[in-house]
Formats: C-alpha cells, sequence, structure tokens
C-alpha cells in the first residue's frame, strides 16, 4: 500500500470485491448497513440497508471525526486509533480504518452485540486491505487503473462553465 | 485528493476556502447554497459555535455537470478562520484538490489576511504541497465597504507571484478575467513572474462568488485532464 497518491479510483471489479466482503460481514453480525468513505470524506459506496440520511454528509463528517481523533491520538503519544466506536441508545456506530486509504463504517441496533462487531471487523480489515492492495499492485504495474477519462477534454471542461 | 469513482461514474474533487477570520468564506458557501438547485446540491454542513462562528468546518456538496458521462461533484469546504483554531483548518486541507482564498478587503484586514495567507502556505507545505503548484484563486471580498483596500495595493501584498511552474510558462499569458492584465507576465529586472487568478466579490451579494467557484473548478479539472 502507498498512502499519498495525487489522486485514485475504483472501478466496477474493485467495487464488487470490497462490496461482497462487507455483505458478508453484514451478515454474520446482523449489522443493518455500512458506509464506505474514503479519508477524505469523499463516499465510495454504502452496503447493506438503504440510509435514511445524506450519505455525503454522513462520510464528510465522519473523516472529520477519524481525522480530529488521529490528532487526539499523536497527542496522548499514540499513532492513531484504528477504530472508534459512537454508542447510541439504539443506534451505534463503529468506524475502522482500513489501510489509511479508507474507512469503514458499520450501523448497527441493539439487537447486534458490539463484541460481534469488534470480533469480526478485524478479518474484515484484513480482506479490505487485500483488496486496496490489490488495485493499487494494479496500478503501479499497468501504470494507471484506468485511461484519464479527463485526457484532452480542456474544451469540454471550458464548455462545462460556459454558464 | 480526487477520486474517479468509475462504477457510479463520478469525479469527486475537494475545494477548500481559506482565509481570515470573518473574511466571507461561509458567506460564500451560503450564496452558492442558496443559488444552485437543490437537485445539483447536498445538504450545508456547518461546524460552528453558539455565536455562529465556524468551529471545525462548514460543508457543501454541490454538482457542478458531467463531462464525458462522469458527473463532477465538488466538495467545498471552508476552515475556521480564527488563528486559535490551526489544528483543525489544517486537518480540512488534507488532500484538497483547489484553494480559494478569501481575503477582507478592509485596510485594517490586511495584517490578518498576510498572516493567513503565510499560514496556509505553511500548512500545505507541511502536509508536501506546493501551494505555487496546484489549482489556486484569490477572492478579495467586502469591495463595496468604504475602507476597502485598492486592488494593487491587495495584489501586491497577497498575489505578488512567483517563478512560472514551467519553463514554457515564460511568456506573458493575459488575465481572462481582467482585460489589460496579466496572469504570467515579465518584470522591468527581466524575471518572469506568475500570478493567479483574482476576483473582487461582496460575498453577502452573491458578486463574485460563482466566478470564483467556476475559476477553481476549472482549474481543479484541467488538472486532471
Amino acid at each position: 500500500m502507498q498512502p499519498g497518491a495525487a489522486s485514485w479510483s475504483f472501478d466496477e471489479e474493485d467495487l464488487a470485491a470490497i462490496t461482497q466482503t462487507v455483505l458478508r460481514f453484514l451478515a454474520e453480525t446482523g449489522a443493518h448497513s455500512s458506509l464506505i468513505v474514503d479519508r477524505s470524506g469523499q463516499l465510495v459506496t454504502t452496503v447493506g440497508q438503504p440510509l435514511a440520511f445524506d450519505p455525503t454528509v454522513f462520510a464528510t463528517l465522519t473523516a472529520a471525526d477519524f481525522s480530529a481523533n488521529d490528532q487526539l491520538a499523536r497527542l496522548i503519544g499514540e499513532t492513531d486509533f484504528t477504530t472508534l466506536f459512537h454508542q447510541g441508545e439504539k443506534e451505534s456506530m463503529y468506524v475502522a480504518d482500513v489501510a489509511r486509504r479508507l474507512i469503514l463504517v458499520v450501523l448497527f441496533d441493539t439487537r447486534t452485540p458490539i463484541g460481534l462487531v469488534r470480533l469480526k471487523l478485524k478479518p474484515v480489515v484484513e480482506e479490505l486491505t487485500a483488496h486496496l492492495d490489490r488495485a493499487f499492485t494494479r496500478a503501479r504495474e499497468s501504470g494507471t487503473t484506468q485511461p484519464n477519462i479527463l485526457a484532452g477534454a480542456g474544451d469540454e471542461i471550458d464548455e462545462l462553465f460556459n454558464w | 485528493m480526487s477520486m474517479i469513482n468509475y462504477a457510479a461514474r463520478e469525479i469527486n474533487c475537494k475545494i477548500v476556502y481559506y482565509g481570515p477570520g470573518l473574511g466571507g468564506k461561509t458567506t460564500n458557501l451560503e450564496h452558492i447554497y442558496g443559488k444552485v438547485k437543490p437537485d445539483t446540491r447536498g445538504k450545508l454542513i456547518s461546524l460552528a459555535t453558539e455565536t455562529e462562528r465556524t468551529l471545525f468546518f462548514d460543508f457543501l456538496p454541490v454538482d457542478l455537470g458531467t463531462i464525458r458521462g462522469f458527473n463532477t461533484r465538488f466538495h467545498l469546504y471552508t476552515v475556521p478562520g480564527q488563528v486559535y483554531y490551526n489544528a483543525s483548518r489544517k486537518l480540512i486541507l488534507k488532500n484538497v484538490d483547489g484553494i480559494v482564498f478569501v481575503a477582507d478587503s478592509q485596510l485594517e484586514r490586511m495584517e490578518a489576511n498576510l498572516e493567513s495567507m503565510q499560514n496556509l502556505y505553511d500548512n500545505m507545505a507541511e502536509y508536501g504541497y506546493d501551494l505555487t503548484r496546484m489549482p489556486f484563486v484569490i477572492q478579495y471580498n467586502k469591495r463595496d465597504l468604504p475602507n476597502a483596500a485598492p486592488i494593487g495595493e491587495l495584489q501586491a501584498a497577497l498575489n505578488p507571484g512567483w517563478e512560472p511552474a514551467e519553463p514554457a510558462k515564460a511568456r506573458v499569458i493575459p488575465d481572462p478575467y481582467h482585460s489589460g492584465e496579466n496572469l504570467v507576465d515579465q518584470l522591468p529586472s527581466g524575471e518572469w513572474v506568475e500570478r493567479v487568478s483574482y476576483f473582487e466579490g461582496v460575498a453577502i451579494r452573491g458578486d463574485g462568488v460563482f466566478d470564483t467557484l467556476k475559476s477553481v473548478s476549472k482549474l481543479v479539472l484541467k488538472a486532471l485532464a
């Protein structure tokens, strides 16, 4: 894993593998939904039951929450906190770092024991890391993950802002 | 850090509005929120204090249209302007794709503008980003106020220019937004300097807000192309 690339991309295959892993995790734990967010706050995908809130906003706040906690960790002499847990009366969320690239958010209610989420989380994070590693290895080997869709799009970009 | 999601056919980019406290960063976002069609924007989120000073950030996602079948989604953030909040400010800059510096034109805010600009350079440098090599524009806000400094003075202080990014750029490049002015120009000493685009704004009325947004967004997409 090489963190800090200028930009990165997902293709259908990456997303399908990630979704598959998260779906299995949801089934094993009984958690109802999950979001995958990148560290800069952009939503990658949602898995599980449809969400009743705006996932874009949720993604941004999650990344900010995670970044703020990273800084808190440093202040107390830790490198980072790899997981965060927010407990509510009915709904709770567990947030985990994936290879310092992505954030996995798990939403669950009182029917799911937190211990189970914690237990099943580690292998899931490892599997997600492996998916990401594959995507990056492929990117390194081929030079790029996808053809640059904006290559030579100068005029089209000008046109886009012609309002 | 832009993210291209081929599965969702989306290009996601992050733009940060930076500048001194009470300069109008949040006002820029509020105006955009009020003017764009509701189906092309998300909620405006403000993490603010009780007195409406930005504590962590404001956030507004906007879609600016489709290019080659991909939806261009811009995530607009503001930072807290007060000096005290540098830790939060730095966090927001992480993985940024484009910067808008919202300067307060009032003469008595010149010092605060300079301090904030220096802070922006420093924070970017700590992440290993070079501000002079990335999509960056300046908005001189509050142009309607009687104590607004002349544009020339603000430009000299906040946008004095630097050596062009590439030698090929060492030629006169006119400023597309101000006729008779140049973005890249040769000084009497023979040195070439490159400046960023600037816009005059009265954010509270919306003047200059969309020109600023369009300009930085275009630079961000062109950097990807």
